[in-house]
């Protein structure tokens, strides 16, 4: 589990995250939720220390991150994967070379080994034969699922995503949700995933925090949050046509 | 205030730099890469350069030795002076801080804006370290190498084009060269080029590691790594001279 207390982050006068306090369980998709520009990636990266935080905790089962020295937090960080953003794949490096890193760096496995799990993790996102390629011959969606392979290859306890369906295609994103959901459910991870997209939301959300202004304004799952009075969250979830039309027919 | 923060980053930066490599193995085999990639696709340009400056050296010390007093062999002597003590540690660094100075200030600020750098970080690797050190071994070790190429073909290119020009013979040339020779020179050749070797691949990946933004920003810090680079390479250039040459 992981959990945020009492979180401060800001740049310069601005106040990004502001008191914001939330549990991530175990073996579930955590999705913080919010409008660009809320605070939702500076929320993720000071969780992971890429940020430094004005004041609060963050504890990866029980153990005190924000206190922990540079050698302690590359333990925890050994513990953890991440999908950012765009990707982040070494461009200079063939796909194998991406994912070997890690292995590379802090396993004791054999060159066989090393590339057994490498095409293990290739295959459970469902990629053949891109080995040799480079991360600029693979598609979005490839790259994102390039991502999540390197992610998981240390077999991490704890999985954040940083908006990993942004600039795919409706179909495409749905892909990528269903493989979070069957990677965190089969390794009993704690996801941590931020998004604007309602359809993973919809999809995904076991455990959904809504954050306004760096401020949790809400907190529950995918099938409370269509009937929430929340009028920030209800501008937030109905403000696309599609899910206006539902809620006009659901009620 | 802001040149006393930046210096005081730098050096907070560098700490991180001269940590211990997280693997050994791949510490040496970047150090290979980087030697290939800053230093051995440099030869050509280096060969190049100096041929032709070594040249121009020639006639230039020829065209003010123009006084049948002085002997001819001095136009030898002079260029090989010039160019061990100045032109090949020197210029051949300030040329070289703009080649390798803008590949690593943008290598490494394009890892860092598409968020690379964020990435190894989360595998609990010390990017800088991951990502500098190799770098600054490299041309510490590759940079020497390129400045005696550069030295050798330089007096060959001034012995070749005097000797073509009719300015300087074959043999007052040659005898000029082994003339008085120091061999102190070639130590503070090297010394020199040790330390801007250092500046080279330090500066440039400093503000390619906290570049800021998108693909103008790295151009920025590229821009300003090649520049403040080539200004502490001249300005450390008088102090070791002042220190060892007086």
């Amino acid at each position: 589990m992981i959990e945020i207390k009492e979180l401060y982050k800001s740049f310069g006068d601005k106040l990004v995250l502001d008191n914001l306090s939330a549990n991530f369980s175990e073996g579930k998709i955590n999705l913080i939720i919010g409008r660009s520009g809320s605070g939702k990636t500076v929320a993720i990266k000071s969780m992971l220390g890429l940020h430094d935080i004005d004041s609060g905790g963050i504890f990866f089962d029980e153990r005190n991150f924000s206190i922990m020295n540079d050698v302690e937090r590359k333990k925890i960080r050994k513990e953890i994967g991440m999908v950012f953003q765009g990707g982040a794949l070494f461009d200079s490096m063939t796909i194998e070379d991406n994912l070997s890193v890690p292995l590379i760096m802090f396993s004791r496995k054999s060159k066989n080994e090393i590339r057994d799990r490498v095409n293990f993790c290739l295959d459970r996102v469902n990629l053949v034969n891109v080995n040799k390629l480079f991360p600029s011959d693979l598609s979005g969606g490839m790259q994102k699922r390039v991502a999540i392979a390197r992610a998981i290859v240390l077999n991490p306890k704890y999985l954040f995503c940083d908006e990993p369906n942004s600039g795919l295609d409706p179909y495409t994103a749905t892909v990528i949700d269903e493989l979070l959901k069957e990677i965190t459910y089969e390794y009993n991870i704690t996801t941590v995933i931020n998004t604007h997209d309602m359809n993973s939301v919809m999809q995904i959300g076991d455990h959904i925090i809504f954050i306004k202004e760096g401020k949790k304004i809400w907190e529950g799952n995918k099938e409370q949050i269509m009937d929430t009075d929340n009028k920030d969250l209800n501008d937030f979830v109905f403000s696309s046509e599609l899910f206006k039309r539902l809620k006009k027919n659901t009620n | 205030m802001n040149i006393f923060s930046t210096i005081g980053k730098y050096f907070i930066f560098l700490k991180k730099v001269f940590s211990k490599p997280d693997n050994f193995s791949v510490f040496y085999k970047n150090i290979i890469q980087e030697i290939y990639n800053l230093g051995v696709t440099s030869i050509g340009f280096v060969a190049f350069v100096s041929l032709f400056v070594g040249a121009v050296v020639t006639l230039q010390i020829a065209y003010n030795l123009e006084n049948p007093l002085l002997p001819t062999y001095l136009i030898g002597l002079a260029t090989r002076d010039s160019i061990i003590l100045e032109f090949a540690p020197t210029m051949i660094s300030l040329i070289l801080a703009g080649k390798m100075g803008s590949n690593i200030a943008s290598t490494i600020g394009t890892m860092r804006v598409t968020e690379q750098i964020d990435a190894l970080e989360m595998m609990g690797i010390n990017s800088s370290s991951y990502l500098v050190l190799p770098k600054i071994i490299a041309l510490i070790f590759i940079n020497p190498v390129l400045i005696v190429f550069s030295m050798f073909l330089a007096i060959l290119g001034g012995w070749f084009f005097g000797d073509l020009s009719g300015l300087c013979s074959t043999a007052d040339f040659l005898d000029g060269v082994q003339y008085y020779f120091i061999p102190f020179n070639i130590y503070y050749a090297f010394i020199k080029t040790v330390v801007f070797a250092f500046i080279i691949a330090t500066l440039p990946a400093y503000y390619g590691y906290f570049t800021k933004g998108g693909a103008l920003e790295v151009g920025v810090s590229s821009t300003k790594g090649v520049v403040n680079a080539s200004i502490l390479i001249i300005i450390s250039n008088y102090l070791i001279t002042q220190l060892l040459l007086n």
